[in-house]
């Protein structure tokens, strides 16, 4: 996984509350077997009209926002499928930090196995990053620290302990526990002798 | 201390717990299925690593399957390969695979339980957010992300931290007509589509204790529209009744041993939990969603909102936003709302009693002329059921399509979808813009709601249909 330390930019502000997965990578997308390619297709009924082509009012479709690599946007981000094509096509598209005031679980948690950070902030927070977004002036994000420096201010926000680390150090947990495969062991040879139903063996 | 029946899934499954709460869970039961997971076996296959117990997993295909004669085969090129992947990675893993040819394929939370794959007290995962469904049987289900589903299959483990206790009761009885899928669209419109986030619901109450299995199956499936990580009900004889010689089912000494742990599996009556609502089941009645977020809920006497009569900012934009790509106008009536489509089916309400429920209201009917209407059993043994019984004979005669099983329109990755701008009664789970097909308006109801908005043309009270 791609580390994720600091990012500078313009951000893109999308204020539209509860965007669901299918918003962000509708089903046709999600024929592929493969992670990358899917920026094209990011937001795409927002995106693009019934003629494939690009809708100019939508904010990813306009300079700078089309390269912005913040996203801000409306509470609830992310609800809906458990699709992991959802963050996949953000980061293909070059996003790899949201901000919002709070995320469906499971895109959340989909989100710092790609490398991208998503932020919660408070509402009132929200708006005012928004104002920057709209007057296209940057704002600095430093996971370390866990600021955003924006302006003469910053805020703080906070991020779980171990899902920073990785994202720092971009660690690839399935070998982080498979270091704890003694454990597991264990865990499966008391599992045989209390639950003997479970293995279908 | 006294725990919840979540706390104690939660405690049984500890593998290992770092100070900050970061636990290693162990997953009992790991389904898969075609649109979730060939990433995550390249991602095996690049690091050499290996399933670690294929015994545990179970693979079907069920997004992208025709839902008409299969012996022809996927005819989209990209559908094909994504099937195809499944089962070259299912054969090179030794996962047990149920094809498109096998009578056993469906959806894939409708096959874990037909088959007593699914089971108490267990941790259920599957890379699709519909897992809550297992929940029913007392088990720990949710649905997971394709870097998760890789960790799985690596370690038989996921890395979780642990959600808060959430309780819905229900007490009292449903009025006739008033079904669990009605139950759960008011319990959304409750709490909304955030209100269960970073919790796991458990349903209670004397409402939910007379629930059918299938029954309780269609709320815990919702519970992810309310936000929740999972939603869970105490098994209990129903529950046992029913899993009871399903082909993966403990047999003879491991399912008394099983029994006795399974009995175990309930709330300690002095448990705390985080948040709890009680709602009163006799006040429930046939819903449907106007908007585009399972939130956006009526009954079926009430009325389109109107964005005017709100305050609160977000609210009122979000409400025009629904208004607009649904095509309706404000404080319009539930029932003058005209249908195109009609589509029973999906983990919801793909089931037999589903099909049962609406059958019973196309009986010697016929649909309105300009309604097309279809329905897509859950699994082949579902569709095996349901016309060993005449039900396909019923559907069929009243104006129906009768199909072959997998998640179709539900979420149209299939041929199965809609046209801009058509409008559908729905007994799936999703009305997001663009869910059943770019522009599609989708109206989710009850298996028997959508059986009277069939006949009727337009969304109608299934209690008019009642005999």
């Amino acid at each position: 996984m791609k580390k994720f330390n600091s990012l500078k930019g313009i951000p893109a502000y999308l204020p539209i509350v509860n965007i669901d997965t299918d918003m962000i990578i509708p089903k046709q997308f999600l024929k592929t077997i493969k992670r990358t390619g899917l920026g094209k297709n990011l937001f795409f009924e927002m995106r693009y009209d019934n003629e494939g082509k690009e809708i100019s009012d939508f904010v990813l479709n306009q300079s700078p926002y089309n390269d912005s690599k913040i996203l801000i946007t409306g509470k609830n981000f992310g609800c809906g499928s458990s699709r992991e094509h959802a963050p996949w096509a953000l980061l293909d598209f070059g996003i790899t930090c949201v901000i919002s005031s709070s995320y469906a679980d499971i895109f959340f948690s989909n989100c710092f196995k790609n490398g991208i950070l998503p932020i919660i902030l408070e509402e009132e927070k929200i708006k005012e990053l928004s104002e920057y977004a709209n007057r296209k002036e940057e704002i600095s994000v430093d996971l370390n620290e866990e600021k955003i420096v924006y302006g003469n201010n910053e805020i703080k926000f906070q991020v779980d302990p171990f899902k920073k680390k990785c994202l720092l150090e971009g660690l690839d947990d399935i070998a982080l526990s498979l270091k704890k495969s003694d454990k597991i062991e264990n865990f499966e040879s008391n599992l045989k002798n209390k639950k003997p139903w479970i293995f279908n063996d | 201390m006294s725990t919840t029946l979540y706390d104690k899934i939660w405690n049984d499954h500890l593998v290992d717990q770092q100070e900050d709460g970061t636990t290693l869970l162990f997953v009992d039961r790991h389904l898969v299925h075609e649109v979730t997971s060939p990433q995550a076996f390249e991602g095996l296959r690049n690091t050499n690593r290996k399933v670690r117990r294929p015994n545990l997993t179970l693979a079907v295909a069920d997004h992208n399957v025709p839902t008409t004669d299969r012996t022809k085969g996927i005819a989209d090129e990209e559908s094909k390969i994504q099937v195809d992947t499944l089962e070259a990675n299912c054969k090179e893993f030794g996962i047990q695979l149920f094809g498109m040819d096998d009578k056993r394929q469906g959806i894939v939370h409708i096959i874990g339980p037909e088959q007593g794959f699914t089971q108490p007290g267990t941790v259920i995962v599957c890379g699709d957010s519909h897992t809550a469904t297992h929940g029913a049987f007392g088990s720990l289900a949710f649905g997971i992300g394709t870097s998760e589903v890789e960790h799985v299959l690596a370690t038989q483990t996921l890395v979780q931290k642990k959600a808060k206790n959430f309780r819905i009761n229900v007490n009292g009885q449903l009025p006739l007509g008033v079904t669990s899928k009605d139950v759960i669209l008011q319990i959304i419109g409750k709490i909304g589509t955030a209100g269960g986030t970073g919790s796991v619901i458990e349903y209670s109450g004397d409402l939910i204790r007379s629930l059918s299995v299938e029954q309780r199956m269609t709320i815990c499936n919702m519970t992810i529209e309310g936000g929740a990580r999972a939603g869970l009900i105490a098994p209990d004889e129903k529950i046992f009744d029913y899993l009871k010689g399903k082909p993966m089912s403990p047999k003879g000494d491991n399912w008394e041993k099983a029994l006795e742990y399974w009995n175990t599996l309930k709330t300690d009556t002095d448990a705390s939990f985080d948040q709890e609502i009680n709602l009163n089941a006799n006040e429930i009645l046939p819903m449907i969603t106007w908007g585009t977020s399972p939130q956006d809920v009526i009954t079926i006497d009430g009325k389109v909102p109107n964005p005017q009569s709100e305050n609160d900012e977000d609210k009122k934009n979000s409400i025009e936003r629904a208004l607009k790509y649904m095509g309706l106008k404000p404080n319009m009536a539930a029932k003058d709302i005209k249908i195109d489509k009609v589509f029973i089916g999906s983990c919801t309400n793909g089931r037999i009693e589903d099909l049962r429920e609406a059958a019973k209201i196309l009986k010697d009917k016929k649909i309105s002329s300009h309604v097309n209407a279809m329905v897509v059993p859950g699994s082949g043994l579902v569709k095996e059921q349901a016309e060993q019984e005449g039900l396909d004979k019923i559907f069929l005669a009243s104006g129906f399509e009768w199909r072959e099983p997998g998640c179709s329109m539900c979420l149209a990755m299939n041929a199965d979808k809609l046209k801009p701008e058509e409008r559908c009664a729905s007994t799936s789970n999703r009305n997001f813009e663009g869910r059943q097909g770019r522009g599609g308006r989708t109206h989710l109801v009850s298996p028997g709601m959508a059986a009277a908005a069939a006949i009727s043309g337009s969304l109608d009270d299934v209690r008019k249909y009642q005999n």
